[in-house]
């Protein structure tokens, strides 16, 4: 960095989705913010300038539901691996999920993990607090608490909270506390058990299915609360195309409901499952082809307003097994913005805003964090996405400490190449 | 099967496939019926059993077909393993290929497992029964069986009766009868079919008088009484009223009718004693004829030229 500070993003295509700003500019960092954007600004002595000429300068991406394993499990992932897989992802604020060992379920535990963060981390880490003690799904967590803490929305992520009492009372508590409340939706009865979608490639393979339905009463069950209690409440990782259709439906009755996408749910379908490739076991699982297109239709409609990685690193031992036995999730930091750019937005499915605004501002925005938009004055996080460089999906290159994608060897076009957070170059391709 | 190195499941089998290992099964049943039963085919060859699940007459009858071709065999099981001291399949399965086996029989409670070990192995994979996803080598002495009695299974119209969603043997009877033309049809209660069954070309039906009208073979498929626990079904009583085989509904199928069961039956449940020991019953018969198929696809998948064969 230059001795005044200042780095110059240079004749980018800069695209700010909150101010529907899309043109060629050049971008002015001066310490940690922004000073100014405009068409041309003069190159002092000092400065330090990335010419970006064919290259996207957007907001610093935000992926709102990441898995760090730490503590409890670093030999998967800790906040520092996390923290950079995320950089090199594009990603400059991520939030991490509370199923840690122990759980992110006290005031402490938040503080432990935003401590870590600012030590090892090279991007911005959020966190999500547990629901209930110990993700147990009885007991309401301090959730006033974790607020003051720092935590920016609480979950129990892969526990569906069953019990609608506890719910609803968590709900009332989160409305209070000003906090979103994300719920992974799956009824715990139905398809209990079951590790890949119900439907004809479990029927063809011989695998226990969860079925479309499992999501889709959850779903359903948390609209009406959120109905009741007025509570802010974001549907994690939507899989069917009947969840879709309920969360559209709740949208126009003017609730605030809101929902997100994986990239791997967006791209692959159950038949990917064939050949038992554990890289392909997820929760919730890969789901019908139909069910894929009308995630992708909802997230082209507004109905899925974020597009999150659910990055759920996994060690080789827990997934080099048997289908049955191996562990669920897939990582997704290092591969959401290729396979966005290259299925998505290549394709004509999503324009380059809407897929930006997916992975800034409705992020940001359901979190209530400060991040997610681009403009004089703000902080200056930001990521440079070149969209033509092709490149081929290695594991054995990622920061991340797991390997577990689905998307191994294949060819994607589009990457980010900087990542800028409060002003730094934290990485640069 | 020219160029295969596993049977992994019928599915992956072509319909030419199918009639090779067949065709090999008769010559091998031949071998069988000489006074002294045994060739030389496999001698030097050792297979490895591996059987993670019990199973008393698929073990037997892979053992047998080994011995009959003069294969040096090992066998495994679960318990008493390392398995239960905590390793992991693939371990397992890579220290006993280490120990220069040939080719690796498994039956294991995971679906895929087979498929696991063939990408992690340099040896031949034999699936003698993965989860509730295939039973190729019950498929293909279901099918022999059916084919020595008819003499042909193109246009035949087989029955599988029973738990389809928790069955191997139907996976593999359907792939294998299909892909021979046999019309297929499945009968049992909605709680014990799998979703979107008749994507794989059947029909679906939960009357069991429908579905054994003009039937020339009912495959009745064992009840697993824990199915009970888990509320897929209310009683075995009822269970044995509305979809147990008797004579008496078996009088709508043909004349010629064939009844099969990949056994161990219970009696009374599933099927009725006068029709397990009826005269319609083949079931000893697939016992016997599974020895044959079984030495045609171990002969078949080691790698012997034709000229090699059953001297």
């Amino acid at each position: 960095m230059s001795e005044d500070g200042k780095l110059l993003l240079r004749s980018g295509r800069v695209i700010d989705p909150s101010s529907g700003l899309d043109a060629r500019m050049d971008v002015l960092i001066s310490g940690d913010k922004i000073e100014l954007l405009a068409e041309r600004i003069e190159v002092n002595a000092g400065m330090r300038v990335l010419e970006l000429e064919g290259k996207l300068v957007v907001p610093g991406l935000v992926d709102m539901h990441v898995h760090l394993r730490e503590p409890g499990r670093e030999d998967e992932e800790t906040i520092g691996s996390g923290g950079a897989a995320a950089a090199r992802g594009g990603f400059t604020s991520i939030a991490c999920m509370a199923n840690t060992q122990p759980p992110i379920d006290t005031s402490g535990m938040v503080r432990y993990v935003l401590e870590t963060a600012a030590r090892t981390s090279p991007v911005k880490v959020f966190s999500v607090a547990a629901a209930t003690v110990g993700l147990g799904g009885e007991r309401m967590a301090e959730i006033m608490d974790l607020r003051d803490a720092g935590a920016v929305a609480v979950s129990d992520d892969g526990n569906f909270v069953g019990n609608s009492e506890v719910a609803r009372r968590v709900m009332e508590y989160t409305r209070m506390a000003g906090l979103p409340f994300i719920s992974h939706c799956e009824d715990p009865y139905l398809g209990k058990g079951g590790v890949m979608n119900e439907g004809y490639w479990s029927t063809t393979l011989g695998l226990k299915g969860i079925p479309a339905a499992s999501e889709a009463a959850a779903v359903a069950r948390e609209i009406v609360l959120a109905e009741l209690t007025l509570a802010r409440v974001h549907i994690a990782h939507v899989s069917t195309r009947a969840a879709v259709d309920l969360i559209r439906q709740a949208k126009k009755r003017g609730l605030s409901v809101t929902a997100e996408a994986t990239p791997h749910h967006l791209v692959l379908s159950d038949k990917a499952v064939s050949g038992y490739d554990t890289s392909t076991k997820m929760n919730p699982p890969l789901r019908s082809e139909e069910d894929r297109e009308a995630v992708v239709e909802g997230l082209r409609d507004g109905t899925i307003d974020v597009i999150a990685s659910d990055h759920a690193p996994h060690c080789e031992e827990e997934k080099d097994v048997e289908f049955d036995e191996a562990a669920f999730g897939v990582i997704g930091l290092e591969t959401t913005v290729g396979v966005v750019m290259t299925f998505l937005v290549s394709k004509g499915l999503l324009s380059l805003s809407q897929a930006i605004a997916a992975l800034t501002l409705a992020p940001a925005s359901v979190l209530g964090i400060k991040a997610g938009k681009m403009a004089s004055g703000l902080t200056a996080d930001i990521t440079v996405i070149d969209p033509q460089l092709e490149w081929t999906v290695d594991p054995r290159s990622f920061a991340s400490r797991s390997r577990n994608t689905p998307f191994k060897g294949w060819t994607l076009v589009g990457k980010a190449i900087v990542t800028v957070v409060d002003g730094k170059i934290v990485r640069q391709a | 099967m020219t160029g295969r190195k596993h049977l992994l499941g019928l599915e992956e089998l072509t319909a030419k496939d199918i009639e090779s290992i067949l065709d090999t099964a008769r010559s091998f049943k031949e071998v069988l019926e000489r006074p002294i039963p045994k060739v030389p085919t496999l001698r030097g060859k050792t297979v490895a059993n591996l059987f993670f699940e019990p199973s008393t007459r698929t073990r037997i009858s892979f053992e047998l077909a080994e011995k009959r071709l003069s294969a040096d065999t090992v066998s495994f099981s679960a318990s008493g393993s390392s398995v239960s001291k905590g390793e992991s399949l693939k371990d397992t399965a890579r220290n006993i290929e280490a120990m220069q086996i040939d080719m690796i029989v498994i039956r294991h409670q995971a679906s895929g497992a087979p498929h696991f070990l063939a990408r992690s192995l340099n040896c031949s994979v034999i699936n003698a029964g993965d989860g509730m996803h295939e039973h190729p080598t019950q498929g293909l002495l279901d099918i022999f069986t059916i084919r020595e009695y008819k003499k042909r299974v193109e246009g035949l119209r087989v029955v599988i009766v029973g738990d389809i969603a928790h069955s191997r043997v139907a996976r593999s009877n359907i792939w294998g009868l299909s892909k021979l033309g046999a019309k297929v049809v499945v009968c049992g209660p909605w709680t014990l079919m799998p979703l979107e069954v008749e994507r794989l070309g059947v029909e679906v039906t939960s009357s069991i008088e429908d579905a054994l009208k003009g039937a020339d073979v009912v495959n009745v498929l064992r009840i697993q009484l824990e199915r009970q626990e888990g509320s897929l079904f209310p009683t075995l009583r009822e269970y044995a009223r509305c979809f147990g085989i008797t004579r008496e509904r078996l009088s709508v199928a043909k004349d010629d009718v064939l009844v099969m069961h990949p056994g161990p039956m219970n009696r009374g449940v599933e099927i009725a004693q006068d029709v397990a020991d009826g005269p319609f019953s083949v079931i000893l018969e697939q016992v016997s004829n599974g020895v044959a198929v079984r030495m045609a696809v171990l002969y078949l998948l080691s790698g012997l030229e034709a000229g090699d064969k059953l001297e």
